[in-house]
């Protein structure tokens, strides 16, 4: 017989919401229909807390959390809207689109971006920060997709399905802070991965139109990623 | 003293320009030159990018005719993808650029440039404006304003959106036209004719009381550049390139699209963006040459359409032999509109047009793409390298504009001899300079897409106009 299940209650927002023990802020709060923006998110791969666009305020901690590896407690008062919150997820959304070169008008994943969203809920129309521009490399190698790391947002959701769920860790992360860069095996043409089993799950991950499949003309790249929780769930139950 | 002139801004033109003319001691005008003052580096930025993104990306050159650039760009990627398109694909395409024509031309004419033929090239600047027309002639001003949604409705309904659609795709289209959109678009046609033939009813006569702009209007021999089909009917989507002369005789015929560097090169001067195409066996700047309406009228041995045939042949009798002077440019581009029509309605009526079958997929499997059309304004020349996995390597752009930018420089500086005496400046004689411009409705945003010290292919031209040094990098 499995374990009695420990039911907590918290109050998100002004709302009395109840969830298990061990789930995170962001599972009850999308459970009790509360939006929280994520994009390093994924349901049906394990958080990391990387993009820190789900930070939550706690009432009693002085720092912000971040929805997606906080876990619940009994009594625990959480905000999800607040001037602060909001300041803060429009200057990641800042950073993230100056940090590297994403040109939605030309992107394949224009109308099917996670990043464009986001800044369109957020009524980003423009950006305070001065654009980077860097210089980076679209690797198109491999025989069916295409790597362009001037629209990477370093989510690693590329990294965590390929090892996770595919179990080939062909992707990984190389370099650190704003020099960082996901990489195919040691950081060869992915064409050359001799790890790499083509199965496309980093494409309908990947939030925007970084890892793309080829063929596709502007705007035509739309993602399928709601087959994820299925495919962990069939996993685990064979 | 030597003075010098300026206009600047030219009005009522799509881009940022000036023009200044140079006059000597004695009052004579000397010089005068047409300066494109804006910068972009389309040919540079895109370097590196995959060949997909092309038609979109280089589409970005111009908020007027982007459906232009997509149809050229997207020919040249089918040829790195080495497809031919299904047929349904080719029309589909060909609609789309008729409608873009039509409506780059009805803003030309209308918008731009009926202020001058409907109020006069000395009327109150500060009234010469489609306001002025609307009050002078309101039903010139609605058919305009009508003319320009037509070709815009039929961008929309073909390609989702009026500006940027990403339609035209490598290898075809990405959507089928419906049996619904087909209806709506005929059902837009019988008003189309209406407009055109009634505007060429009133501006036909017109002609005749413009006789002098028309002797000064950037009015001398030239070659004139298009692409005409197997027949040497006019066509705006495909075919080969004719080169005629002032005298109306071939100079060059059905030259394939890939051997077009074998007759066109591009020449720098230091006080422009704008780069000046010319014939290479004419040499650098007796090469001159022009393109856009008035040059496919001109090189064409016929519209192929009934009703555009009838009108052509009226222009074509009004001088013997191709018609020299740039203010036709506008009775050319109003044939042009009926054409467009004629040929739209034919297009639509064919049952293939519905057909599923509007895309071909393929892999990059040439390094080298080629696509030519004809924009509203002349002969669009989109060329891209890729590497072997389809990113770009190179591209070289030869815009319509940029074709004609020899002959608006002769253009301008006849004008000014002829209205300018360099001690009194008129605002009529000034207006008459700036709408000798207009004639050839530049489109600067296009015309220097390119980065000066870029080029694919520079000549270092001396005073005398011989070329000291010519450099073309591979």
């Amino acid at each position: 017989m499995a374990a009695p299940v420990k039911v907590v209650t918290l109050c998100i927002d002004g709302r009395d919401v109840s969830g298990r023990e061990g789930e995170t802020v962001l599972e009850v709060a999308r459970q009790s229909g509360i939006e929280i923006p994520t994009l390093c998110h994924m349901d049906g791969l394990e958080p990391v807390g990387a993009c820190r666009l789900c930070l939550v305020e706690v009432t009693g901690q002085a720092r912000l959390q971040p929805a997606c590896v906080t876990q619940v407690s009994e009594g625990m008062q959480v905000a999800t809207v607040t001037d602060r919150l909001r300041t803060y997820r429009r200057m990641i959304l800042e950073m993230l689109f100056s940090e590297r070169n994403h040109v939605c008008s030309v992107c394949v994943s224009n109308g099917h971006c996670e990043l464009q969203d986001l800044a369109q809920s957020e009524g980003l129309t423009h950006i305070g920060l001065r654009y980077r521009y860097p210089t980076l490399s679209v690797d198109a190698s491999h025989e069916r997709y295409v790597i362009d790391h001037n629209r990477c947002v370093l989510c690693t959701r590329c990294v965590r399905v390929c090892d996770e769920i595919e179990g080939a860790h062909t992707w990984d992360v190389m370099a650190r802070g704003i020099d960082s860069q996901v990489i195919t095996d040691l950081a060869e043409p992915w064409g050359h991965s001799d790890s790499c089993t083509s199965c496309g799950k980093c494409v309908h991950v990947c939030p925007t139109g970084a890892i793309v499949e080829k063929g596709k003309s502007v705007a035509e790249m739309a993602k399928r990623a709601k087959f994820l929780p299925y495919l962990s769930m069939m996993r685990e139950e064979w | 003293m030597p003075r010098t002139i300026t206009i600047d801004p030219v009005t009522r033109i799509e881009g940022h320009s000036k023009i200044t003319i140079h006059v000597d001691d004695h009052g004579v005008v000397t010089d005068a030159r047409f300066h494109t003052t804006q910068f972009r580096g389309f040919e540079k930025l895109c370097e590196g990018r995959p060949f997909y993104e092309m038609p979109s990306l280089m589409a970005r050159t111009c908020g007027i005719c982007p459906v232009s650039h997509l149809i050229a760009s997207s020919k040249a990627c089918d040829q790195i993808l080495a497809v031919k398109i299904p047929p349904a694909a080719e029309k589909l395409r060909r609609i789309i650029n008729l409608a873009q024509i039509i409506q780059s031309h009805a803003l030309s004419f209308f918008h731009l440039s009926s202020p001058d033929f409907l109020l006069g090239l000395d009327f109150d600047p500060a009234r010469r404006n489609l306001f002025g027309v609307l009050e002078a002639n309101p039903q010139a001003a609605r058919d305009g304003i009508a003319m320009r949604k037509f070709g815009q409705r039929i961008i929309e309904m073909l390609g989702g959106k009026r500006i940027h659609p990403a339609w035209v795709v490598p290898g075809g289209v990405n959507e089928p036209l419906t049996e619904e959109r087909r209806t709506a678009i005929l059902a837009m046609i019988p008003e189309a004719y209406e407009i055109a033939e009634r505007t060429l009813a009133w501006f036909e006569p017109m002609v005749e009381h413009h006789r002098e702009e028309i002797l000064t209007f950037a009015n001398f021999p030239t070659m004139f550049l298009a692409l005409v089909n197997d027949r040497g009917q006019l066509d705006f989507y495909d075919g080969g390139l004719r080169f005629v002369d002032a005298a109306g005789n071939i100079v060059a015929d059905h030259v394939p699209p890939a051997e077009y560097a074998e007759h066109i090169a591009e020449a720098v001067e230091p006080w422009t963006f704008m780069k000046f195409p010319y014939h290479q066996a004419f040499g650098y700047p007796q090469g001159i040459y022009r393109v856009g309406p008035l040059a496919r009228l001109n090189v064409i041995s016929a519209m192929g359409t009934p009703r555009a045939d009838d009108a052509w042949r009226r222009m074509m009798q009004d001088e013997r032999g191709p018609v020299l002077s740039s203010f036709h440019y506008h009775w050319a581009r109003l044939i042009e509109i009926l054409a467009g029509v004629e040929r739209i309605e034919r297009l639509l009526r064919d049952p293939e047009i519905l057909s599923r079958h509007v895309r071909a997929h393929a892999e990059p499997n040439r390094h080298e793409g080629i696509g030519i059309s004809e924009a509203p304004r002349g002969t669009l020349i989109h060329h891209y390298w890729v590497d072997d996995e389809g990113l770009v390597t190179r591209a070289n752009l030869i815009i319509a504009t940029g074709h004609n930018n020899l002959a608006m420089n002769r253009g301008i500086l006849q004008a000014a001899k002829h209205y300018l005496d360099g001690r009194k400046i008129t605002e009529g004689a000034l207006n008459r300079v700036e709408a000798v411009i207009r004639a050839f409705d530049p489109c600067l945003s296009c015309s220097t897409h390119a980065a000066g010290q870029m080029a694919l292919d520079v000549s270092l031209v001396g005073p005398g106009g011989e070329i000291i040094d010519r450099v073309q990098r591979d």
